[in-house]
């Protein structure tokens, strides 16, 4: 009983302190990335401050950078917000595996919390728990750190993209491109991605290829990730 | 400080979705447990995503792209650092375009 009482209380000053000072190791690349980033928000033509919204409200590099792929005039709407949500059902998973911590938690707690579960503090709290860290304000406190960065090198990449006049004849317009394929070479896990991958690009080209908008994202996504889950239960 | 409608509704939009598989995660796994194969699932998705864009952009794109992505793709393997790699990316398809001449 006691040891419970002081679960509940597991949520102080102290714990999101411990949890930004480990997140201080991941600012680096978390800045560089912003920085990517906002950049290529430049390109796309989203304003300064729609790119800084972006980035305070949504709060997921992956989905973002995806997005900027997808901001097109006229914007596909439906389907920037349906490919989001897809790219970041995985945080159900995220926050399933932190549910036995935050769920002892008063409900704005929670709410709040869950706010600043991305990748990295995730992956942070879940070793610190595992660690014997008890204070579940841990992972508000680095998801704080990352948000604070992430914003922030948002807004440098705007003014850096604004500075380079053709990105094209610099060969900036292949930076996307780059990041991903390198995402993909950090990503892959030998035979297991060759059927779901092969299945997504040419989903994805022959969608690209026969149907106006960006629907392939979505559609080649889709498939090839069933093929994967398809495969990994045979 | 200029913010459109359209865009403003559709970062809204991004907003909420990304909220709500945040919170839901919490949610619904307090009521029921994923299945492996779901799991599988969802562990698939980003990857898939990220091919989904590449192959495109890289048919769109042609030799130099293809050029290039191959150059990325090695660099990441060597270096395992995201920024060198796409530093060279970069790098490959501007070399690859004024060799094949391609510069737009």
């Amino acid at each position: 009983m006691s040891l419970l009482a002081e679960e509940r209380k597991g949520f102080s000053p102290v714990g999101a302190l411990a949890g930004a000072r480990q997140a201080l190791a991941l600012v680096p690349v978390a800045m560089a990335f912003g920085i990517v980033y906002g950049m290529l928000a430049r390109q796309a033509g989203l304003t300064t401050a729609e790119a800084g919204l972006m980035s305070s409200l949504v709060f997921a590099g992956g989905s973002q950078l995806v997005a900027i792929q997808m901001w097109t005039t006229p914007l596909p709407v439906i389907s920037i917000i349906l490919t989001t949500l897809v790219i970041n059902l995985r945080h159900l998973l995220m926050g399933a595996a932190l549910y036995p911590w935050l769920s002892q938690l008063p409900r704005w707690e929670r709410y709040v919390s869950a706010f600043f579960m991305v990748d990295e503090s995730w992956a942070l709290a879940v070793r610190a728990r595992a660690r014997g860290e008890q204070d579940a304000a841990f992972l508000m406190g680095s998801g704080m750190v990352l948000f604070v960065t992430w914003v922030s090198a948002t807004l440098v990449g705007q003014v850096v993209g604004a500075i380079v006049a053709d990105p094209a004849h610099w060969g900036l317009d292949f930076v996307s491109t780059a990041v991903f394929v390198a995402l993909l070479v950090a990503m892959r896990q030998g035979r297991a991605n060759l059927l779901p991958w092969l299945t997504a690009a040419a989903v994805a080209i022959a969608v690209w290829h026969f149907v106006p908008g960006k629907w392939y994202i979505l559609l080649g996504g889709l498939t090839g990730s069933l093929v994967g889950a398809w495969q990994d239960g045979n | 400080m200029e913010i459109n409608l359209i865009p403003f509704v559709t970062i809204l939009g991004m907003a909420a979705a990304t909220y709500a598989t945040r919170v839901g995660g919490l949610w619904l796994m307090g009521q029921v447990r994923p299945t492996r194969r779901v799991e599988a699932w969802l562990g698939h998705i980003p990857g898939a995503i990220l091919i989904a864009i590449v192959a495109p952009a890289i048919v769109e794109g042609g030799l130099p792209a293809a050029l290039a992505a191959l150059a990325t793709g090695l660099a990441a393997w060597r270096t395992g650092n995201l920024f060198v790699a796409m530093a060279v990316g970069v790098v490959a398809v501007w070399g690859a375009r004024l060799l094949l001449g391609f510069l737009p």
